[in-house]
């Protein structure tokens, strides 16, 4: 039954940032042009807030009940270090560059052409190459 | 900021689109007792450091299946990238090494982690939504 869930929740999650307009790099560029060039398109904060509410109600139940397939919920990770920091400074650099984040990337991927398609295998092969950075470049 | 842009249209598809993604996230929390975070899921696989491969590929299906269907269905949607394709490589990496380094993206600390009251999630969303902003002030 889980993987039949997971594959709902992919489905409801990528329908989802189809209907919201997150695929429209535009709009996503739009949103972050806060400070310019150009008007501020505030479309993102309602995807936001709207995306969060379901969440919100979800935590809820954390420790009046388990998963209906797992044990536990899932661990929280808490410290804001350097990693966490620096990772996040490198995604906004490049979430700015062209409008897309990994989730709309991989809605995307098989119908936004070969521009989506170099981004999103960029982006795999950053994902591949980090624990080889970290490797060479022992924290 | 030169003006805002007030389109009803795109906030209802946005306010209905965004409870679609919460909603998904909030199945995948309730019954499987995970979070939805793109770059994790896929990243998890892709550097073999994940558990539950089979789940992560049924999501990732559904992720990339469900979208192409509804444009099959309903027609073509513009993703008005503007991007050269240095650009496009440079960014991808960024985003890439960025969000497994950071452990989340927009959907993991953006939508999982706030909704968590996360300050760790909080600090990372706050961050990268700056360093965007500033991206596209500086080249957008």
């Amino acid at each position: 039954m889980r993987p039949l869930i997971a594959c709902l929740s992919g489905a409801l999650f990528g329908a989802g940032l189809l209907v919201s307009g997150m695929t429209d790099t535009a709009k996503v560029r739009g949103f972050l042009a806060l400070l310019g060039p150009g008007p501020w398109d505030p479309t993102l904060i309602f995807v936001m807030v709207s995306g969060i509410l379901p969440m919100f109600l979800a935590w809820a139940r954390n420790g009046r009940q388990t998963p209906v397939y797992a044990a536990t919920w899932p661990e929280r990770v808490t410290g804001i270090d350097g990693p966490l920091m620096a990772g996040a400074v490198l995604f906004g650099l490049g979430w700015g560059l062209v409008g897309l984040c990994p989730g709309p990337a991989l809605a995307a991927f098989a119908w936004g052409g070969p521009e989506v398609l170099v981004f999103t295998a960029s982006m795999a092969a950053g994902m591949v190459a980090l624990p080889h950075i970290r490797k060479a470049r022992p924290a | 900021m030169e003006g805002i842009i007030w389109d009803g249209t795109a906030i209802l598809r946005a306010l209905i689109g965004g409870l679609m993604i919460g909603g998904a996230a909030a199945l995948l929390l309730l019954v499987n007792g995970r979070i939805m975070g793109a770059s994790g899921i896929l990243g998890g696989l892709l550097d073999g450091s994940g558990d539950a491969r089979r789940e992560r590929l049924a999501f990732l299906a559904g992720l990339v299946g469900a979208p192409l269907l509804i444009i099959a269905a309903t027609g073509p949607n513009p993703t008005n990238i503007d991007a050269s394709w240095p650009t496009l490589v440079i960014a991808g990496l960024l985003v890439g090494i960025g969000t497994r380094l950071g452990a989340g993206c927009t959907s993991g600390h953006g939508i999982c982690g706030l909704s968590r009251l996360s300050p760790r999630a909080l600090a990372a969303t706050g961050t990268f939504i700056a360093a965007g902003i500033l991206t596209v002030r500086a080249f957008g």
